[in-house]
Parts: C-alpha cells; sequence; structure tokens
C-alpha cells in the first residue's frame, strides 16, 4: 500500500500545493516520486518523530496539508502526546501515516510491531482512523480524504500486490463493506490481514460453512450501522485484527453490541500477548497468533459448532 | 501602560481565581509586555500573515493574558472569567481564545510547533515571525534539541525563541534538579543565533529582536535572565511560589510592592 499512497500523493500534490510530505528518516524505496516531484514539499526531517509532528502542527496552522511519515508504531506512539495536543487538539489537517500494521516488519521484531495504534489512536475524538484492506483501496481512500477536515490516522500495510476479492477498491467514510456473504458465521475485519479472512472464508465454504466478511476501514468515523446490522443478520461473530484484542476492531463490535443490546456470540481474534518470546516473519507471527486463514477457519469451525451443538462439525486438518 | 500593569493583573486575578503559578508569570511579565507592546505584529487574528506567537511555557498563562489586556487585546470581561467555569482564560491557554494561536501546557510543544509556522511562512513566501516564549526547565524535555536541531539545520531565521531562565522548575531549583548550564552555549552550539539580556528590561528586549536579522541566517534566541516571582519580594527565588495561591495580606503586601515599584 505504500506505492499505493505515494502515487495518489503525487496524483493529489499535482492538484493542490498545500500538501507536504514530511518523513522521519523512512521511506527508502517509497516516497522517492513525491520528493523528485515536489522537492520542495518535501522533508526529511530527521529522526525526531516528535518534531515531525509539532512541525506538521505549524504548518497545518498556517494552511497546508501535511502529510507525516514513519512505520506505523513510531508514526502513532513516540509522538502520541504532540498528535493528540498538535492536530487532534487544533482540528487541523494533519495526516500522521504509519507504515506497516500488526506484525508485518516480521523478523524485525517487537520494537517494530503495530500492535496498539488503533486503540490508542480511536480513542480521539477529532481523529478519524482509517485502514485499508488493500492497495486498491488504499488508493481510493487517500484521494478521498485529502480535503478532509481534521486529522486522519492511516494505517498502511506494506503489501502493493495482493488483493481482497470483492472489495474493488470501495472506500465510504464512515461505512463498512461486505465483500462476501453468508449465514452460519460473520468476519469482521480490519487492514491487510483482510486477505486471510477472506481466504478463511474460502476454506469454510469447502467445509460446508458459509460465512460472511465485513470490512471495517473507517473505524472512526466508526461504520456503527453496517456492524449492527450485519450482528443482527449473523451471531456467531469473529473480528480479525492484526492489533492487540484490546481496544481495536474487536472491542468497538462489543461496544456496538452492548450499546444496542444485540445479543451475539463473539470471538476477538488478534494479539491476546505480546510476542517478546519468538520472532518470525509475518506469516509465522500471524499463524503463532491465530491470524492465519488456516487458523482463522479452525476457530471459526469451532465457534459455529459451539453455537449449533446439534449440528455436525466439520474438522479441518490443524 | 507598562509591565507593572501587567503585574498588578496577575496579582487581582491569581488572587480572584486563587489559584498558583504566580511566580511564573511575574518571571515573564516583562518578556510578555514587550512582546505584546512592541513586538507582535498582526492585527486581528485572522489576519494569515500575523505574527505567530507560542507560549511554550503555558503555566504562566496569566502573564500573557495580562499583556494582552494591557495592549489591548484582550477585553477586561473575558480576562475577569480567568479560571472560572465556562471560560475561554484557563491557567493554560486555549486557542479557542481569540489571539491565541496555540494550545499549550505540555512542556517541550512549543518548539516545535514555532519551527513548523516559521517554515509555513517560508514557504509561502510571507515575511511574518514565529515568537516561542519557553522557559529554562523546559529544556528538559528531548522535542526541545529536536526542535533546535530542526531549525539550525533550515536556517529558520524568521524563528525566535526567548527563554525565561529563571533557575526554578516545580519542585527545586534548575541547578539541582537538572541543570541547564551552560544554556547560552548549548543553543549557540546546536547552530542558534544567541543573545543573553536581561528578561526584565523591556527596552532591552525589544532592542535586541529589532535587531535580528529575520530575514536570512540562523533562527534567533534570546537566552533571557529573570528572576522568578520578579516584582514582590517575599516570591522572589522562592519555589514555593510555584504551586501556592495568596493569602489576603500576601496579596495585600505584593500589591504594595508592585505599586512602588516604577
Amino acid at each position: 500500500m505504500r506505492a499505493a499512497f505515494v502515487r495518489a500523493l503525487v496524483e493529489a500534490g499535482e492538484r493542490d500545493e498545500r500538501i507536504v510530505l514530511l518523513t522521519g528518516d523512512l521511506g527508502y524505496m517509497a516516497l522517492e516520486p513525491f520528493a523528485d516531484r515536489f522537492p520542495d514539499r518535501f522533508f526529511n526531517v530527521g529522526v525526531a518523530e516528535q518534531n515531525m509532528v509539532g512541525v506538521a502542527t505549524g504548518l497545518a496552522e498556517a494552511g497546508f496539508i501535511p502529510y507525516v511519515y514513519s512505520i506505523a508504531t513510531f508514526a502513532s506512539l513516540r509522538p502520541y502526546e504532540f498528535i493528540r495536543n498538535g492536530p487532534v487538539l487544533h482540528r487541523l489537517p494533519v495526516r500522521i501515516v504509519g507504515v506497516g500494521g500488526g506484525v508485518e516488519y516480521g523478523s524485525n521484531g517487537i520494537s517494530h510491531y503495530a500492535l496498539e495504534d488503533l486503540a490508542v489512536m480511536r480513542v480521539q475524538p477529532a481523529l478519524t482512523v482509517l485502514a485499508p484492506a488493500d492497495h486498491r483501496q488504499a488508493s481510493t481512500l487517500v484521494a478521498q480524504t485529502v480535503g478532509l477536515p481534521g486529522p486522519i490516522y492511516y494505517r498502511l500495510g506494506k503489501d502493493d500486490v495482493s488483493l481482497v476479492p470483492g472489495l474493488d477498491g470501495r472506500f465510504e467514510l464512515g461505512r463498512a463493506e461486505l465483500v462476501r456473504q453468508g449465514t452460519d458465521c460473520l468476519m469482521i475485519t480490519i487492514g491487510a490481514i483482510t486477505v486471510e479472512a477472506v481466504a478463511a472464508a474460502d476454506l469454510l465454504e469447502a467445509e460446508g460453512v458459509s460465512c460472511a466478511v465485513l470490512v471495517v476501514s473507517s473505524l472512526r468515523p466508526a461504520p456503527e450501522t453496517d456492524i449492527a446490522d450485519a450482528l443482527l443478520a449473523c451471531s456467531t461473530v469473529m473480528t480479525v485484527e492484526a492489533h492487540y484484542t484490546t481496544g481495536g476492531l474487536g472491542s468497538l463490535v462489543a461496544e456496538i453490541a452492548t450499546d444496542r443490546g444485540i445479543s451475539c456470540r463473539l470471538r476477538r481474534c488478534g494479539f491476546d500477548d505480546q510476542p517478546d518470546t519468538i520472532s518470525g516473519s509475518q506469516g509465522y507471527m500471524q499463524d503463532a497468533a491465530g491470524l492465519s486463514a488456516a487458523a482463522l477457519a479452525r476457530t471459526a469451525l469451532q465457534l459455529v459448532a459451539g453455537s449449533n451443538p446439534q449440528g455436525v462439525s466439520p474438522i479441518l486438518p490443524a | 501602560m507598562s509591565s507593572s500593569a501587567v503585574r498588578r493583573t496577575i496579582l487581582e486575578q491569581a488572587r480572584r481565581a486563587h489559584v498558583g503559578h504566580i511566580g511564573s508569570a511575574l518571571s515573564i511579565a516583562d518578556l510578555a509586555w514587550a512582546l505584546c507592546s512592541r513586538v507582535l505584529a498582526g492585527a486581528g487574528v485572522e489576519d494569515p500573515d500575523r505574527d505567530r506567537f507560542v507560549l511554550s511555557k503555558g503555566h504562566a498563562a496569566l502573564a500573557w493574558y495580562a499583556a494582552m489586556n494591557a495592549a489591548g487585546g484582550l477585553p477586561d470581561d473575558l480576562l475577569d472569567t480567568y479560571c472560572g467555569d465556562g471560560s475561554l482564560a484557563g491557567v493554560h491557554p486555549q486557542h479557542a481564545m481569540p489571539g491565541i494561536d496555540f494550545t499549550t501546557g505540555s512542556l517541550g510543544h512549543g518548539l516545535p510547533i514555532g519551527a513548523g509556522a516559521a517554515l509555513a511562512a517560508r514557504l509561502q513566501s510571507s515575511s511574518r515571525r514565529t515568537f516561542v516564549l519557553m522557559s529554562d526547565a523546559e529544556c528538559n524535555e528531548g522535542s526541545v534539541w529536536e526542535a533546535m536541531s530542526f531549525a539550525a539545520h533550515h536556517n529558520l531565521s524568521s524563528l525566535t525563541a526567548l527563554i525565561d531562565v529563571n533557575g526554578q522548575q516545580a519542585l527545586g531549583y534548575t541547578r539541582d534538579v537538572l541543570d541547564t548550564a551552560p544554556l547560552a552555549e548549548r543553543w549557540r552550539g546546536f547552530g542558534w543565533d544567541v543573545h543573553e539580556v536581561d528578561g526584565h528590561n523591556v527596552e532591552a528586549i525589544t532592542t535586541t529582536i529589532g535587531g535580528l536579522d529575520m530575514d536570512r541566517g540562523r533562527p534567533h534566541v534570546l537566552v533571557a535572565q529573570t528572576t522568578f516571582g520578579k516584582g514582590v519580594s517575599f516570591m522572589e527565588n522562592q519555589i514555593k511560589w510555584h504551586y501556592s495561591p495568596m493569602s489576603d495580606s500576601e496579596f495585600a503586601t505584593a500589591m504594595a510592592e508592585v505599586a512602588a515599584a516604577p
């Protein structure tokens, strides 16, 4: 999604001179198209994320639309208070761009994982929080939100190849996208892990289990009605996020269910604990957390069997 | 009007609201008055080319309100709501108040924002200037040094920091808590154009700023030597007056001393 983001930003930059791009010394082989096209609007501020957000605040107050870029955990957590007291409290159009949600930085290890960014970002009332599911949707979403008033946090995946079947690049602020119909269970997903959820639904279909997939890319404003409608249609529910299981999408869905008195069985899939005793590739780490397609399908089968004890419960090989 | 009017207002409002941070406010009374009355340009808050100001030591906002009021930029009825319920004028400044560019209160935020404001002015070919009023203890914050590097690297010559060097912080003297000396040398070492001034001499502050080259070269800093609690003898250099509010008798004594000052 990095390439998609930069392409969208270059296109927007052609039309809108307010757009400037700041990086905390990251984005090798990613940001060059913007830096080369608009050298006067590109600033590598050095390895100093707090200052980067502060500078962006000063720029935005004067009318610019600054995009600040770093690895998701560095972009969100290191300057968090600067984001809160700067663009959020002043409602300024600073865009915080965090690359590599969840464990996408794989063998780089836990310092590079973004496992709580969505949680800390979505509690800020004035902050829009977006996490596209694939690069096509990232293009749409970035282009569509260039002129949005107020600050935005983007959690972008590194994958510029995979596509979520049925999503077709659609995005609407405050809405969710149903990319797959289903009646036995419902997966609600966010971000790049969505491709695993859809692959899990394929595995389940082969086992005779019908699984719906609802993609939430607009975490704030939250698609409350879309989620509530989906919960009412199917009460066996999994949330799927490359994130801790507290504070993110799973918590949002639980809040909506309780606020509206919707009865459902909810399994929040993600990282229950900090993955600090093992390391490995993104795929390995996701599988260990139960987020691979096969692991998600196994969880779904257990849930479906539990919600329908009399029914036949097919078992996938582990 | 003079900075002694600013001091009287600080004492009156702090007494009425029964709040502290009096010593910090008295410390910057002359810097605030110099900036408000003689330096900052730009008539209305809506003018995009007005000078920008960041009160990075937000806990001394009462001095800024008092200076704005004395300079005619803040009406009495708004000032009189200081620290009241529903007021725009809290202990720390909020940008919802007309004339306040930036909400502050968490130390170390002001200089990065000021650097961005100065960069914005350059990108927009505007001659507006940016001033950031900071505390010496605020230089404990690492983000200050990030912004110092950035501003010097980019030659943000329209940016001026003013450091209120009163040698105190919340729980003690800076030399005992986390020594910032030699402050001027540190800033010089980071590539800034450093000017050491008497932070209670309005004329010297104004003249120094007037002599700065805001069009080219390095960013500027006034390392302003001040006295915490300046003008009220029993508050001067006393840690207690970072937080303490005044009693009636303390208020009467303080007002008498300030009134007697030239």
